[in-house]
C-alpha cells in the first residue's frame, strides 16, 4: 500500500469534509433549514473518499438518495449541494431535487435517485452508449444492498454482462436495507456470489478502510476501462446513523453500533497517517479548520439563496414542443 | 402532383424505422424479439440485416432492465428507440418510465434531458386475452415530463417516429395492433410530421366525434352510417395524447355543439373522461347536448370472440350513442 502525503492529505480531507458536511445537516434538518428526507452517509466517507478519485472527468457517475458524499468526492461544490438541501435556487438541481436528487451534469454527476435499483437500468445505458461510440469511459454505479433484492439490480447485471459494457456496480453494503437486515432479506448473503451467477467478476472489499478502496477501485477501474466488462465490487461497511431522521433505530443494537464505531473510518485513518508520518498533527488540525471553514462558507450561501417564484412552478417539465422536420431531402 | 405508393400501417412503421436508423447514427432500435425475430409484429422485419446487429438490438425479456437502458444510452447522448411488446408487458418498466424518464428534467432542474422513444402496441381485437389486449395510453398520459402519441394513420405511423425522435423529452408512441395491417395510399415522399395537434380527419357540422388510435376508423365508418342518415359528423383525431390539443377540440365542439367522445381504455378515469372535463371547462355554453362517450366495458378483455367484441366500441354502439346525443 504506498502513498505520498499529499495523497493521504486529500483522501483525509475528503472523508473530514463529507462527515463535518454532514453533521451541519443534520443540525439543519433540527434547525427546520432542511426538510424532507434526509439520509445521512457517516461511517461510510472512505467509499465515496477513496473511490471517486480513481475515475476520471469523462466518466459518469450515478447515486442513490444517500449520495451527499460521492457528490462533494465529485466535486460539485459544497455550496450548490447545501443550497440544494435548503431548496434554493442556487442549488446544483436548482432546489427542485433536494437531499436525495442532487446533479451536476457539468462533472457528469447523473444523481441522486430515490427509488431503490432505480439508477441500475439507466447505468447499463449509460455504459451501452459508451460501448457504441467506442470510448474508453467507464460508468460507476453506487446502491446499496437492499437494490439486490430488487429485481432492476438482476436485469441490469444480467444485461450487463451480457453485453460486457464498461459498468461498474458498486455496491454499499452497510447491512440494513433500511431497517431490515442483510440476512432477513437475502437468501444468500454472499454478495459476490450473485454477481457471480452472471458471469460478472467481484470482489468484496473493507469499506471502512480508505486505502484498501482507494486500491479495489483503481484495479477494478483500469480493468472495466481495458474492456474486461463489468465489474461488481462489495464495501462492507456501517451507517452509524439512522437510515434518516425519522428512524428510531429499533431493529439494530447499540452495541452493534459502537463496535462499528470503533471502525471509524477517519480515526482508523489518522491513527495510520501519524505513525507512519504522512501527516502529522498540525496537518491533520489544518484539514479540520479548512473544512470548517469551507462548510461555513456552504451554509451561507445557502441562507443567501433565493427561492424559485411561483410563476416557475411548471418550469422544466418539458422543454419544447418539437417542430416536425422539414420535409425529407 | 406528387405520386403514392400503396403500402401497410406496418410497413409504414418499419419505413420510420428505417429512416431513423439511416438518418442518424445514435439511432438504435432495441427490444424483445425486434432483430433475429423480425418483431413480433414483424414491424421491424429485415432492419437487423440493414443496420447490424449492435442497433437492431435483441434484449432479454427484462422490461424494466430495457427500457431504463434506453433511458440511460438516450442521457448520454443515444436516441435509443425501445420497443416493448405490448402496453400489458410495459407495467414491468412503469417505474423506469414514470420515475426516471418522465422526473429526471425537473428534479436535475434542467439539466437533463431524456431523448428516448418508446413504441409499444395496444389494444384488443385478436382475442388475445386480458394480458394482451388493454389499451393502458391513460396511465402514460396522466404523467408530467411525457409526450405521449398515437399514430392511426399511414402518415402518422410514417412519420411520428422522425419528429419524437428530434424531442429532447421522452415520447411513448402507442401503435394500435389492429391497424397493423391496414392497407391504403401513402405518398411516396412522406416524411416527418408534427406531434403536436389534433386532426379532423372528417369536417361536419352536427356532432364532433373525438378520438385516437384504433377507434379512429370505427369513427369514420360509423360517421359514414350517420351521413347516409342524414347526420354530418365530424371526426376529430386527437394523434396526440399528452399535451392535449385543447384548442381543436374546443374549437370542434364550438362548431358542432355536440360531442361524443370514443376511447377503448375503461371508461371509469378515461381519457375520455379527460377530454369531456376539457370541454366542459373550455366549451360548457356553446353545447347543444349533453356529452357522451363509447368506451370498453369494465371488464377485463374476454377471450371469446363474441364477448371480446361487445367488450370493445363498435361501428353499431358508436351510431347508437352519436343518435342519443342528437335525440334523433
Amino acid at each position: 500500500m504506498s502513498i505520498e502525503s499529499g495523497e493521504a492529505h486529500r483522501l483525509l480531507w475528503q472523508m473530514v469534509r463529507i462527515r463535518r458536511f454532514e453533521e451541519k445537516c443534520a443540525e439543519l434538518y433540527s434547525a427546520g433549514h432542511i426538510r424532507g428526507f434526509l439520509h445521512l452517509y457517516i461511517g461510510e466517507e472512505a467509499i465515496a473518499a477513496g473511490a471517486l478519485p480513481e475515475l476520471r472527468a469523462d466518466d459518469s457517475i450515478l447515486g442513490t438518495y444517500r449520495e451527499h458524499g460521492h457528490a462533494l468526492a465529485r466535486g460539485v461544490p459544497a455550496g450548490a449541494i447545501m443550497a440544494e438541501m435548503f431548496g434554493k435556487r442556487e442549488g446544483c438541481s436548482g432546489g427542485r431535487g433536494g437531499s436525495m436528487h442532487l446533479f451536476d451534469v457539468s462533472r457528469r454527476f447523473f444523481g441522486g435517485n430515490a427509488i431503490v435499483g432505480g439508477a441500475l437500468p439507466l447505468a447499463v445505458g449509460f455504459a451501452l452508449a459508451e460501448q457504441m461510440r467506442g470510448t474508453d469511459r467507464v460508468v460507476a454505479c453506487f446502491f446499496g444492498e437492499g437494490a439486490m433484492a430488487e429485481g432492476e439490480f438482476h436485469e441490469s447485471a444480467n444485461l450487463a454482462a451480457l453485453w460486457k459494457l464498461p459498468v461498474m456496480f458498486l455496491c454499499e453494503n452497510n447491512l440494513y436495507a433500511m431497517g431490515t437486515a442483510l440476512g432477513r432479506s437475502q437468501s444468500n448473503v454472499d454478495l459476490c456470489e450473485k454477481a457471480h451467477g452472471y458471469g460478472m467478476r467481484a470482489l468484496s472489499v473493507d469499506g471502512m478502510d480508505v486505502l484498501e478502496v482507494r486500491d479495489a477501485m483503481r484495479r477494478a477501474v483500469a480493468s472495466v476501462r481495458a474492456g474486461e466488462g463489468p465489474i461488481f465490487v462489495e464495501f462492507r461497511t456501517y451507517r452509524f446513523r439512522a437510515h434518516s431522521m425519522f428512524d428510531p433505530e429499533l431493529y439494530r443494537d447499540k452495541a452493534e453500533v459502537a463496535a462499528w464505531r470503533q471502525r471509524c473510518p477517519i480515526e482508523r485513518f489518522v491513527r495510520t497517517a501519524l505513525e507512519r508520518e504522512w501527516l502529522d498533527d498540525a496537518g491533520v488540525a489544518a484539514i479540520e479548520s479548512e473544512v470548517a471553514a469551507e462548510i461555513d462558507e456552504a451554509v451561507a450561501i445557502a441562507h443567501a439563496g433565493t427561492w424559485e417564484p411561483l410563476e416557475a412552478l411548471e418550469r422544466d417539465v418539458y422543454v419544447r414542443a418539437p417542430a416536425a422536420p422539414a420535409a425529407r431531402a | 402532383m406528387s405520386t403514392t405508393i400503396r403500402t401497410t400501417y406496418r410497413e409504414a412503421l418499419r419505413m420510420g424505422l428505417r429512416d431513423a436508423l439511416a438518418r442518424d447514427e445514435r439511432a438504435f432500435l432495441m427490444g424483445e424479439d425486434v432483430a433475429h425475430y423480425g418483431g413480433t409484429y414483424a414491424v421491424s422485419k429485415s432492419l437487423h440485416g440493414e443496420f447490424g446487429e449492435d442497433r437492431v438490438r435483441d434484449t432479454p425479456l427484462s422490461e424494466s432492465g430495457f427500457v431504463g437502458a434506453g433511458i440511460g444510452a438516450a442521457m448520454n447522448g443515444m436516441r435509443p428507440i425501445v420497443e416493448v411488446m405490448t402496453v400489458n408487458f410495459s407495467l414491468l418498466a412503469l417505474d423506469q418510465i414514470v420515475n426516471n424518464a418522465a422526473t429526471l428534467r425537473h428534479m436535475s432542474g434542467g439539466q437533463i434531458e431524456v431523448p428516448v422513444v418508446i413504441r409499444m402496441t395496444t389494444g384488443a381485437g385478436r382475442q388475445l386475452a386480458a394480458q394482451h389486449s388493454h389499451s393502458l395510453e391513460v396511465w402514460y398520459a396522466h404523467v408530467p415530463g411525457l409526450r405521449v402519441v398515437a399514430p392511426a394513420t399511414l402518415a402518422d405511423a410514417r412519420g411520428m417516429l422522425w419528429t419524437a425522435l428530434q424531442d429532447p423529452d421522452p415520447v411513448v408512441i402507442f401503435e394500435h395492433a389492429m391497424l397493423l395491417p391496414m392497407e391504403g395510399e401513402l405518398d411516396a415522399d412522406a416524411g416527418a410530421v408534427d406531434i403536436d395537434h389534433a386532426a379532423v380527419r372528417r369536417p361536419g357540422t352536427q356532432l364532433s366525434l373525438i378520438t385516437y388510435g384504433g377507434s379512429l376508423h370505427k369513427c369514420l365508418e360509423a360517421a359514414e352510417v350517420l351521413a347516409r342518415e342524414g347526420v354530418d359528423a365530424e371526426v376529430l383525431d386527437l394523434r396526440t395524447l399528452r399535451p392535449l390539443d385543447v384548442d381543436a377540440i374546443v374549437a370542434s365542439v364550438t362548431k358542432t355543439r355536440r360531442a361524443l367522445v370514443v376511447d377503448e381504455g375503461w371508461k371509469t378515469c378515461s381519457l375520455a373522461a379527460e377530454i369531456m372535463a376539457l370541454i366542459v371547462e373550455h366549451a360548457f355554453y356553446d353545447l347543444d347536448a349533453p356529452l357522451a362517450r363509447v368506451c370498453s366495458a369494465e371488464v377485463p378483455i374476454p377471450y371469446p370472440k363474441h364477448l371480446e367484441d361487445a367488450a370493445l366500441p363498435q361501428v353499431g354502439r358508436i351510431v347508437a350513442a352519436a343518435c342519443e346525443v342528437l335525440s334523433r
